[in-house]
């Protein structure tokens, strides 16, 4: 681990904090929240997928569960939304918990199948419960207020996401070079060699999961409070992919790469708006391409290309 | 007392008997070798005492401890290192953070404290990575300690994972073929290092084909023909011994 990867912090840093000055209007702001919460989600899973090398195709489940803790506890039972939001992570750091344990006893990709299931489950769920969560419609979300101070406007908005982010590269970062960080890349690296040094491989996987699952139902809360609105869509089994997809085309085992993963993916359906019809094409053309010709991801690829490493 | 006791161990993988009622005791402090013809069970002797594989009857005691059916980061926790045959480097890593990943069990694996990058922890990194550096000098890889894994030849990974072993700070090591697939320099160099290892009161059970090299540094050396134990002693003994000469030494020994 390069001692100046912190270096990229700094930048991540100074650009959240010139973005909300220089972006044109409000639209953009919106986008800029979007992408940054994506962000947060997508460094979890990337600390899952590409530092580990375990892989969750159910994570929008997970999302799932923090916005609709975040919209029904409010709603039906009056329960302050920062505690609405810590029980959503509880309950999904749980879930999460008592589905990885098992799986992980096996050998192979079964966590894909498993994590696959329990977001189809979730995604079920919530549209049949309409008497709790409205059903296919959705429902409402109260507004988050902190310390007798409601955030309603994005750019309030804007600071708190900038800040989750902020916290989270950093944290991320620090994990990555720690002895719980070693000992994930090296289970992902060689399973047997991290066991015979005495790493208890069950024991991380289900910790990082259970981490990387806690980290989506957090930013499910704030989709969720943020956007005012929740609906089965968060938890689609379609939105799962879209967050992986951002850990490949970003890089796996990338920090950065998560970052520029979600800033893309959350961007280019908005650019691609004009092909009309034809933007899913487009979309699924581009990811093609990155795969054939960037298959380490984007900053990994250019990283090496330009002989510094992340 | 012996350190390691094995009585009548046997594994079956389906009706393939690869180990059948193997016994032998190895005392603490020694170079003790396991030698015999390719697909003699060897490897699968050390999977067996290691924990990779359970097994299927018989007995492994560590000073006097039933070690048997537990787990690789059970028997780590007891003072048991392990390198392999057929390299398990991680390549997703530095070289100094493989030898890093060995002192796993001394560390604070602390995730939160981790993540809010605690003083303390990052001090023990820091002293960690310059006793790896150490290591890695120690086992003649000195030059390569900020180098990625995947970008090292095949020698070098070869005493990466010695260094990554010794960074466990075991009592009891086991080397699987550290000299196969090594041109003759680096053959004695793995020789010397092995000695080295001894020296420091560590005890080594080593796999190998390199006969010069397991007549050398051995004080007991056993002998597996077909999963069954063919013979054991001091290398003189061994040397001497007919059913051994027959299945493996051949006429030139």
């Amino acid at each position: 681990m390069n001692k100046n990867v912190y270096f990229g912090l700094y930048l991540v840093v100074a650009i959240l904090a010139i973005l909300p000055f220089v972006v044109p209007n409000s639209f953009y702001l919106d986008l800029v929240i979007r992408m940054a919460i994506n962000a947060v989600i997508v460094l979890g899973l990337n600390l899952l997928i590409g530092f580990a090398g375990q892989i969750s195709l159910g994570h929008a489940g997970f999302l799932g569960i923090g916005a609709y803790a975040s919209a029904v506890l409010p709603t039906h039972f009056g329960w302050h939304p920062l505690l609405a939001m810590g029980a959503g992570a509880a309950a999904t750091g749980i879930l999460a918990a008592l589905v990885a344990r098992p799986i992980f006893k096996l050998k192979g990709h079964y966590l894909a199948m498993a994590t696959l299931g329990l977001g189809i489950i979730i995604n079920i769920a919530l549209r049949n419960e309409a008497q709790w969560t409205g059903g296919p419609d959705g429902m409402p979300v109260p507004a988050m207020g902190l310390f007798g101070f409601e955030l309603t406007s994005d750019k309030q908005w804007y600071w708190v996401v900038a800040l989750l982010l902020s916290v989270s590269v950093w944290a991320s970062l620090n994990l990555i070079d720690s002895p719980f960080g070693r000992a994930l890349r090296a289970l992902h690296g060689s399973e047997v060699a991290s066991q015979v040094v005495g790493v208890d491989v069950v024991r991380y996987k289900v910790a990082i999961f259970v981490l990387s699952a806690v980290f989506a139902s957090l930013m499910g809360s704030v989709t969720a409070h943020y956007v005012g609105f929740v609906s089965p869509n968060f938890a689609d089994f379609f939105h799962s992919i879209e967050l992986v997809t951002m850990v490949v085309i970003g890089g796996m085992a990338s920090v950065y790469g998560s970052l520029v993963g979600a800033v893309l993916l959350t961007a280019l359906p908005q650019a691609l708006a004009t092909f009309e019809g034809w933007e899913t094409v487009v979309f699924g053309a581009i990811l093609m391409g990155c795969m054939i010709f960037l298959p380490k991801g984007l900053v990994p690829t250019l990283a090496a290309k330009f002989g510094k490493g992340e | 007392m012996s350190m390691l006791e094995v009585k009548d161990l046997s594994i079956h993988f389906g009706g393939v008997k690869a180990v059948q009622n193997v016994s032998f005791n190895i005392d603490s402090g020694i170079v003790y070798s396991v030698i015999g013809p390719n697909g003699a069970g060897k490897t699968t002797l050390f999977n067996l005492i290691t924990g990779v594989y359970k097994p299927t009857t018989g007995e492994i005691k560590l000073d006097g401890e039933a070690i048997h059916g537990k787990s690789p980061n059970q028997l780590a926790q007891r003072g048991v290192a392990r390198t392999f045959q057929n390299l398990q480097i991680c390549m997703n890593m530095s070289a100094v953070e493989n030898v890093m990943v060995g002192a796993h069990l001394r560390l604070d694996r602390n995730l939160v404290k981790a993540a809010l990058r605690f003083p303390g922890l990052k001090k023990r990194d820091r002293e960690l990575r310059n006793e790896a550096a150490q290591l890695m000098d120690f086992v003649g890889l000195g030059q390569y300690v900020e180098t990625r894994a995947d970008a090292m030849s095949y020698g070098a990974l070869k005493r990466l994972e010695i260094a990554r072993a010794l960074a466990m700070k075991p009592r009891l090591i086991f080397l699987d073929e550290p000299a196969a697939g090594l041109n003759p320099k680096e053959t004695i160099e793995v020789d010397h290092l092995v000695r080295k290892i001894a020296d420091s009161g560590v005890t080594v059970v080593l796999v190998e084909h390199d006969m010069k090299m397991v007549m050398n540094l051995s004080d007991r050396i056993l002998v597996l023909d077909y999963g069954k134990k063919l013979a054991e002693g001091t290398g003189e003994e061994i040397r001497k011994n007919p059913d051994v000469i027959a299945a493996y030494l051949g006429a030139h020994a």
